[in-house]
């Protein structure tokens, strides 16, 4: 398994940052494009379906993603799941925290390094209240009614807190730049702030060894015309963090982009070059509310109002934590098949067989992890579900099971999704807390993390992406383990 | 039962259905032509 | 459907041989495949799209039905299509479409 003079690289932790921002699903893009086609009220309509921060937070697959409740426990509640909040629910847990509106904008104002911000001169106390605690001693730039108005029209992009006085809005840095325009500004800030959080959270857990390394996995595009896209958001979210980090990159792969930074860390750390490398990511504005309408017409609250950033650190062997199986990895090539079953064929069965290991020796798969109530309302079904079905299918191809045997390898294989739609966010990565702690401390061997990326999307290829990672119960821990009992 | 041969055929394709390079594949197979092929994706 | 979707459709539809054309649906599941079979026959049923209220009239077939596999090279239809047809709900799918036909009809 390992391979002389190679570092072997583990998982040591994963932590998210979850923020419910009701206020900004109005600038998520299908709500912005279609508020302003809509001629009956529709903004009204989707404000007046927003749930409380209280609310999302009892929400029992954020309580998941925060890692108080396992996957599994969704599939003992009814669904849908918003009708079934968890009593005396936590902001916070081992996967990460949640915190509120007033409390992101403050850390928005915390990271407006270049000063674009403007709140509103007459802001609700809460606003007042977090930024105070939390903007860093940033300094907070108000202007009245009437400027804001003037922004407004001239391109600025407010934010809310419930009510339609914007409480803010951030100002665009370029008059003709259609890649500094405010709204990109503001999906650009709200990644950047969103990942750091997660960062600083992760930092606070451990603080042990020096950063070397920062790999950004972000959905999002920084640049000026000049470079849209260019990148290298991860850096901009390491200097919101104390101490110095050496230096950062940006990993993209759409939606995947989070297992290739894993690949690529765990590869820098394997080499030797780096011995701590954290992934980061922020969360994806315009996915917020997505799918309103599916939502409206089921007479759920806006489900897509949460943005999600990750940490994940990754460092040298500790003797402890889960390994990460480089050989056993995969990343989708050319030639190989965009359809679903080609893709998990490749992603999943191919790294295993490879190493004479069947689809049924994996303990659990993380697929892509997006939330069924907030998918089927709009139509575009049980991603999950769908992903263990066409897993079930190939291990029945291979004769590995039979086809009548099909959902008992989804049930045993696979979860329930709980993750919001936050693209990048949801593909496998919310089960790492949980993969985390059942590769060390429960009874997993194995878990297999799988990531598909829509590349089709962007106009340039018609070819989708992909990577798979296994991870593994670290061998130091079995032998002790193995001590230990006898 | 329809034929397709010959027939103009828009692939409306989803990415956690069948894709519409599948689509494309199967009907250009069948004899149509393709004048229009898009995948969504709504996550 | 996305409204752009919507746009490039209606386009489409009207700039060319409407009676040799054929929509083709590769949807996941029962709901979707009503969706969009609905807004191609009858418009945009949220009225927010340029197909509010505009009836397109396209035959509207999905990939996994019996009559369109017919058509398709085994091979071809094996290999792109593969397992995905055990792991759909494709009677559901085929329901759909048959409820669209028939309300038609109706």
């Amino acid at each position: 398994m390992s391979v002389e003079g190679v570092v072997q690289p583990v998982v040591r932790s994963a932590v998210f940052s979850m923020v419910h921002v009701p206020g900004i699903v109005l600038s998520g893009s299908k709500p912005r494009r279609e508020i302003v086609h809509s001629k009956n009220g529709l903004r009204q309509q989707i404000v007046s379906n927003f749930r409380s921060f209280a609310d999302a937070v009892a929400y029992p697959p954020h309580q998941v993603m925060l890692g108080n409740l396992p996957p599994e426990a969704l599939s003992q509640i009814e669904r849908p799941w918003h009708l079934h909040p968890m009593p005396n629910a936590l902001p916070e847990g081992p996967g990460g925290r949640f915190i509120d509106e007033a409390t992101f904008y403050a850390w928005m104002a915390r990271g407006d390094c270049a000063r674009l911000l403007r709140f509103n001169g007459n802001l609700p106390p809460a606003m007042e209240t977090a930024l105070a605690a939390h903007a860093n001693g940033a300094k907070i730039q108000k202007i009245d009614k009437t400027a804001m108005a003037d922004a407004i029209v001239n391109g600025a992009e407010p934010f809310f807190m419930g009510d339609t006085n914007p409480v803010g809005v951030l100002l665009p840095a370029h008059d003709e730049d259609e890649s500094l325009m405010a709204p990109v500004l503001l999906e650009n800030a709200a990644a950047k702030v969103t990942g750091a959080i997660a960062l600083l959270d992760l930092l606070k857990k451990y603080n042990d060894l020096p950063v070397d390394h920062l790999l950004g996995c972000g959905e999002e595009a920084v640049g000026d015309r000049y470079q849209r896209g260019g990148g290298n958001l991860a850096k901009a979210i390491g200097e919101m963090a104390p101490g110095s980090i050496a230096g950062g990159t940006d990993v993209k792969s759409f939606c995947a982009g989070g297992i290739h930074a894993m690949l690529f860390g765990a590869a820098l750390i394997a080499s030797g070059m780096h011995r701590r490398v954290v992934v980061v990511a922020g969360g994806s504005l315009p996915k917020l509310g997505m799918k309103f309408r599916g939502h409206l017409q089921s007479g759920y609250p806006i489900l897509e109002d949460v943005l999600v950033g990750v940490a994940i650190d990754l460092t040298a062997d500790d003797g402890i934590s889960p390994i990460l199986r480089l050989d056993c990895s995969s990343f989708h090539r050319l030639g190989q098949g965009s359809a679903a079953h080609q893709m998990t064929d490749a992603l999943s069965a191919g790294p295993l067989y490879a190493h004479h290991l069947r689809l049924s020796d994996v303990d659990r798969y993380a697929v892509e992890l997006h939330n069924p109530d907030i998918t089927e309302p709009a139509g575009s079904g049980n991603v999950p579900f769908n992903n263990y079905q066409i897993l079930a299918a190939i291990a029945a191809k291979k004769g590995e099971i039979k086809r009548e045997q099909m959902p008992e390898f989804v049930a045993s294989h696979g979860m329930p999704g709980f993750s919001p739609t936050q693209g990048h966010i949801a593909s496998a990565l919310p089960y790492l807390p949980h993969a985390i702690a059942g590769l060390t401390t429960g009874t997993m061997k194995r878990v297999q993390f799988v990531a598909k990326a829509s590349l089709f999307l962007g106009r340039m290829t018609g070819a989708s992406d992909g990577a798979s990672l296994l991870i593994e119960r670290n061998p130091s821990l079995i032998s002790h383990q193995q001590k230990k009992g006898g | 039962m329809i034929d397709l041969k010959d027939k103009l055929v828009l692939c409306l394709g989803e990415r956690d259905g069948i894709a519409a390079p599948a689509l494309q594949a199967c009907v250009e197979s069948a004899g149509a032509e393709v004048i229009y092929a898009e995948t969504q994706c709504f996550v | 459907m996305d409204l752009e979707e919507q746009g490039n459709i209606a386009r489409l539809v009207a700039s060319g041989q409407h009676d040799r054309m054929v929509a083709m649906l590769g949807t996941p599941n029962p709901a979707s495949t009503r969706m969009v079979a609905m807004t191609l026959r009858d418009g945009d049923p949220s009225y927010a799209g340029p197909l509010a209220g505009i009836p397109l009239g396209l035959p509207v077939y999905h990939i996994l039905e019996d009559q369109v596999r017919e058509n398709i090279d085994p091979d071809v239809y094996e290999y792109e299509v593969g397992p995905m047809e055990f792991v759909l709900d494709r009677d559901g799918i085929i329901n759909a479409l048959q409820f669209i036909r028939e309300a038609k009809a109706a």
